[in-house]
């Protein structure tokens, strides 16, 4: 008998990315969110050296970091599968998986969400550029990142569509819009409208609160 | 069709060094081209255009690149002397570890290099826990792979030969006695071959070592 719980912690992208895949699969799963200010016992048992969600539980081994929990995922139910094939095209998937967790390639997307002034308007042009790089160079005329279907770069990508239309809103910036980015833009209603994404995303006010709470304590604490 | 291998890298990368292991553990021939990173090549910007980084591989045309990416898709692609285990939990494992390396063990470490003062205590400080655990995860085994290397022994092999270059450069202990299955492991994966074969020279690196470490801690 199968037993898969999921670490998670709302509305962390991480957790999200997990919980697409195995509904993708159709894995029946528990999904336990955690307080990441007080950490459970069983997040640290389970996650004893980074201490962190998500954390993927089957028949009580743990698995930790996302893109080695996707992974095992794939290799487990094969069912649905979320890469390709062929080497070659793996290989580039995992470029792309690679690509969007890239801290330094994140950071435009983080100064978006948190900055002010004039290191906003910076970051704002940063992101934009890295969402035309999306377009074009890991979209390019496909519907998904994984061509007809969804793929692991597409749960990867995922929290663009999830969540940065809540960040624009709060920070009253547009990067990703249908005149200048209209097949990344198509791309995101297509994700949102798919079958078990569509059951499986953050409530949009719920998410507004949770991201202007977060913000605000941001700029709190480096006004002191 | 004749296989047409390239492997774009510098004669000291540590990214680059792991993936030369790869080919030589499956026997791939290959053309490696040595980088100058300060002058970078047409090839390497053709073939890398997002990071223009090394190492890059080259099959039949088509370019790979990041060397995590690169070590997937050698072994998806030749058979031989596989490098992950065939069950998906022993998979996870070894990615796991491969991913501590690049994304905690390796920083941490260049930090003691890198840094001074109250950063280098720091950076001292989180790689001891760093090497810690990762001197718990190789309780009851030879290597990480097992009996046999396997892709997160490639990901830490630079220890077994950066760790002393640095160790000499800065005149400390790094890897100490209380990493003994650490030691022994250094020790066991130095040993072999492939990875024999394959050291940049000693030498060579005390000199550049030496002269990053200058430029980090120019005298007063």
């Amino acid at each position: 008998m199968e037993e898969v719980k999921v670490l998670g912690s709302w509305p962390s992208p991480y957790g999200f990315r997990v919980q697409w895949a195995l509904e993708l699969k159709g894995v029946e799963y528990e999904y336990i969110d955690e307080d990441l200010f007080n950490k459970s016992d069983m997040l640290l048992k389970y996650n004893p050296v980074h201490k962190k969600i998500p954390v993927l539980v089957h028949n009580g081994k743990s698995i930790a970091e996302s893109a080695v929990i996707l992974e095992y995922i794939e290799e487990t139910w094969p069912q649905n599968p979320l890469l390709p094939m062929d080497p070659y095209e793996r290989a580039m998937a995992r470029f792309w998986l690679n690509f969007v967790d890239n801290k330094d390639k994140a950071a435009p997307f983080v100064s978006f969400f948190i900055g002010v002034g004039e290191e906003h308007e910076k970051a704002a042009k940063e992101a934009k550029e890295l969402l035309t790089i999306f377009e074009e160079q890991g979209l390019g005329e496909k519907k998904y990142f994984g061509g007809e279907e969804i793929g692991m770069v597409d749960l990867a990508m995922g929290w663009i569509a999830a969540s940065l239309g809540v960040i624009e809103e709060i920070v009253d910036v547009k990067i990703l819009d249908a005149e200048s980015l209209p097949r990344l833009h198509a791309w995101v209603q297509n994700f949102r409208a798919y079958p078990v994404i569509k059951n499986n995303l953050p409530d949009h006010d719920k998410l507004l609160e949770n991201y202007t709470k977060k913000r605000e304590m941001f700029l709190a604490s480096i006004a002191t | 069709m004749a296989e047409e291998v390239k492997l774009l890298k510098t004669w000291s990368s540590r990214f680059g060094l792991r993936v030369v292991w790869a080919l030589k553990l499956k026997g791939i021939q290959y053309e490696a081209f040595d980088e100058d990173l300060s002058n970078k090549s047409a090839l390497l910007l053709q073939y890398n255009p997002v990071y223009k980084k090394v190492p890059v591989l080259v099959h039949n045309g088509k370019p790979i690149s990041e060397s995590l990416v690169i070590l997937e898709y050698i072994d998806e692609t030749w058979k031989q002397n596989p490098m992950l285990p065939q069950h998906p939990l022993e998979k996870a494992r070894q990615r796991f570890w491969a991913k501590f390396n690049d994304e905690k063990l390796l920083p941490s470490i260049s930090g003691i290099f890198t840094k001074e003062g109250k950063e280098r205590e720091e950076a001292v400080a989180a790689s001891l826990e760093n090497l810690k655990f990762v001197e718990e995860e190789l309780k009851g085994k030879k290597f990480f792979g097992g009996e046999k290397i396997g892709l997160a022994d490639l990901v830490f092999g630079w220890l077994a030969n950066l760790i002393c270059v640095f160790e000499e450069v800065l005149g400390f202990k790094i890897i100490d006695e209380r990493f003994p299955l650490l030691l022994a492991w250094m020790k066991e994966f130095s040993q072999l071959p492939i990875i024999k074969d394959n050291w940049p020279p000693h030498d060579k690196m005390i000199i550049k070592y030496q002269e990053q470490y200058d430029k980090y801690h120019p005298a007063k």
